[in-house]
């Protein structure tokens, strides 16, 4: 019987443990709208480094706060937003203006202005961000840091 | 006294420092016995120190107390620097750097925890290797394996977790990677991800968590299985170096291990003297590192918006970052996962396969095989990891002034394009450039126009196509440029 209540002990004291430790994964934030900067400060055909706030940060977070994102506009109203993730595993990849195409520093990942793989072991294209246009407010859809599972 | 009267030895030693011929002693001894009373030193805890270990116990045998000791270096040095280091976002950087260049030895003390973590990596590399050659993790010593086996699991995952808490551009980089490498696992993949950031993306929460898993989960889980594997091997006693010729037998091995200890050695002094010596050996090298070389400088602050980043771990995992550098596509999800869980299982099930049998390397060829060839390949892949040849450089490298020279017209418009266009981020030619794809110093004399035209306007091999970002002048230039590419004495 004592090894019984001491179980049943053990038991509820690991409720609010675990809770406390999985929060982060029991309580998600909503996906929602983020501003990114006003649309005349991309130009057509270029694509551009910016950073956001994606979700609520911890007051100490200090610049993790921010997320990196590659912005590339496309046409007048059209925008395609990359999340700086290599699809590989993770490393941020470096848009080469002149050539046209993303570098990534740890494996040699290589991807086209459009985020489809040009080369290296990257499994799939860029994670792209829904976005839309707000008025004159560019606004992307927080996402989280995704990765490319089989 | 004469003879035949009553006189106990205890009245007569009384007797003799009663008259004061050596009253300190006497104190000091009374106050010995009075600890040895309480603590029982004499009955429990001096038979275990003492305990007789056979006589051929020879100079392999001190990596397990080294790394013993190496450890507690980490725990003293890790408490010394946990009192300045907070492991906030913002404050992680600068409390590390004020340690490393302003706290009075902070450089020190910081250089051996940094030199005392490599040094532990090795000495358990060692220990490990050096039970699994001499057998002595066959019955009846097939537990101290298993906890062994999850101390080098924890260990590793120590070193890796202690790299995070400099929270510089390789750590939070490195997170993400762990984090991604995590996320490969089939239908979990994401939870994981959200587990190892402690969140939907890296954020603050991330970095105490690593920090709470390194200093207190994964030490509190190194204290008890430390703890279950000394009184293990005090328990089986020390195993004897193997003899060819003698097998392990379930039936016969205790009482063969009695007789042989029944004229062995106590382990203090007599066989415990070595351990002290390599130890210490061990301790004066870490703190010489620590003191000539000093803990690596902090690369720049973790900062996520930083892009120009060329993350590594540390060397003792930079043969897995080569590893999955190099594997072929489509490999990677299995290797990933696979590997390390394959790792795992053989460590853990190996003294319940091979219990019992021969322990002498000598008459285990595969064992010596499945030593030497890991350890030869993972210094392979280190020496890998560390040139990382498959990286583009970045930025694309320029080509010096000399070698400029020798171009002109569309050849030398071609040279500039190799740069802008970030061939020689990839591509090397004499000497200058990346070594991703292949070596350009005489393409000219082995692919003709038409096929330099192809390969750049097509890509393929891991080489992106450039057909819709060159002009047909562009790809004329670089087409007359890498033609001259021969390999041959500089022109003009």
């Amino acid at each position: 019987m004592s090894v019984g209540l001491s179980g049943l002990a053990g038991a509820v004291v690991s409720v609010p443990i675990l809770s406390y430790l999985l929060s982060p994964l029991l309580r998600p934030e909503p996906p929602r709208w983020i501003d990114v900067d006003d649309v005349s400060k991309f130009e057509i055909g270029k694509t551009v480094l910016r950073s956001i706030v994606e979700f609520s940060p911890l007051p100490w977070a200090g610049q993790t706060a921010q997320t990196a994102i590659w912005v590339r506009r496309t046409a007048t109203d059209e925008f395609i937003v990359f999340a700086v993730n290599c699809t590989h595993l993770g490393c941020p990849v470096n848009w080469q203006e002149q050539a046209q195409i993303f570098l990534c520093p740890c494996h040699g990942g290589v991807y086209y202005a459009d985020g489809t793989v040009a080369g290296g072991p990257p499994p799939r294209p860029l994670f792209r961000y829904q976005a839309r246009i707000q008025g004159t407010t560019l606004q992307v859809r927080s996402l989280g840091l995704q990765v490319a599972t089989p | 006294m004469s003879p035949g009267s009553p006189s106990s030895p205890a009245s007569t030693s009384e007797t003799r420092s009663a008259r004061g011929a050596a009253p300190k002693r006497g104190a000091l001894r009374r106050a010995y016995d009075w600890l040895d009373d309480r603590l029982g030193i004499g009955e429990n805890i001096l038979p275990v120190i003492q305990h007789p270990v056979p006589r051929n116990v020879n100079w392999w045998y001190v990596f397990g107390s080294a790394t013993l000791v190496a450890f507690i270096f980490q725990v003293i040095t890790g408490v010394a620097l946990a009192f300045t280091y907070v492991p906030a976002p913002n404050s992680a950087y600068q409390t590390l750097q004020f340690i490393t260049h302003q706290a009075l030895l902070g450089k020190v003390v910081r250089g051996i925890h940094y030199f005392g973590a490599s040094a532990m990596v090795i000495l358990i590399a060692l220990h490990a290797a050096r039970v699994f050659l001499m057998g002595s993790y066959k019955y009846p010593r097939e537990l101290s394996w298993l906890t062994g086996s999850l101390l080098l699991l924890l260990t590793l995952g120590m070193a890796f977790t202690g790299q995070l808490l400099r929270w510089d551009q390789d750590a939070y980089w490195a997170v993400v990677v762990a984090a991604e490498q995590a996320g490969r696992v089939p239908f979990v993949g994401p939870i994981l991800v959200q587990i190892v950031v402690a969140g939907q993306t890296v954020g603050g929460a991330t970095l105490t968590r690593f920090y709470a898993t390194h200093v207190f989960l994964i030490p509190a889980a190194m204290f008890v299985l430390i703890g279950i594997h000394l009184y293990l091997v005090v328990r089986h006693g020390i195993s004897e170096p193997p003899v060819a010729g003698q097998p392990v037998d379930r039936k016969t091995y205790q009482q063969r291990y009695r007789e042989l200890i029944a004229h062995g050695i106590p382990f203090w002094p007599d066989a415990a003297w070595k351990d002290v010596v390599f130890a210490l050996a061990v301790g004066a090298v870490v703190v010489l590192l620590a003191i000539v070389v000093g803990a690596p400088e902090l690369n720049k602050q973790a900062d996520p918006t930083e892009i120009q980043a060329n993350p590594r771990p540390d060397w003792y995992f930079l043969w897995y970052f080569a590893l999955l550098s190099l594997l072929p596509a489509g490999l990677e999800n299995v290797v990933i996962i696979g590997a390390p869980l394959l790792a795992g299982l053989i460590l853990l099930a190996l003294p319940l396969i091979a219990p019992t049998g021969e322990r002498s390397p000598a008459r285990r060829p595969w064992a010596v095989v499945a030593v030497v060839i890991p350890a030869v390949a993972i210094a392979v892949l280190v020496r890998e990891g560390v040139e990382s040849p498959w990286s583009p450089r970045l930025p694309p490298p320029h080509f010096p002034a000399e070698f400029r020279a020798q171009y002109s017209g569309s050849a030398a418009a071609g040279l500039a394009l190799f740069e802008t266009e970030s061939c020689s981020s990839c591509h090397a030619i004499a000497g200058t450039g990346g070594r991703k794809g292949p070596d350009l110093t005489t393409v000219g004399a082995r692919l003709s126009r038409e096929q330099l035209t192809t390969r750049i306007l097509n890509g393929g091999g891991g080489m992106p196509a450039y057909g819709n970002t060159l002009t047909p002048d562009e790809t004329a230039s670089l087409v007359a440029f890498l033609s001259a590419q021969t390999g041959g004495p500089p022109r003009r």
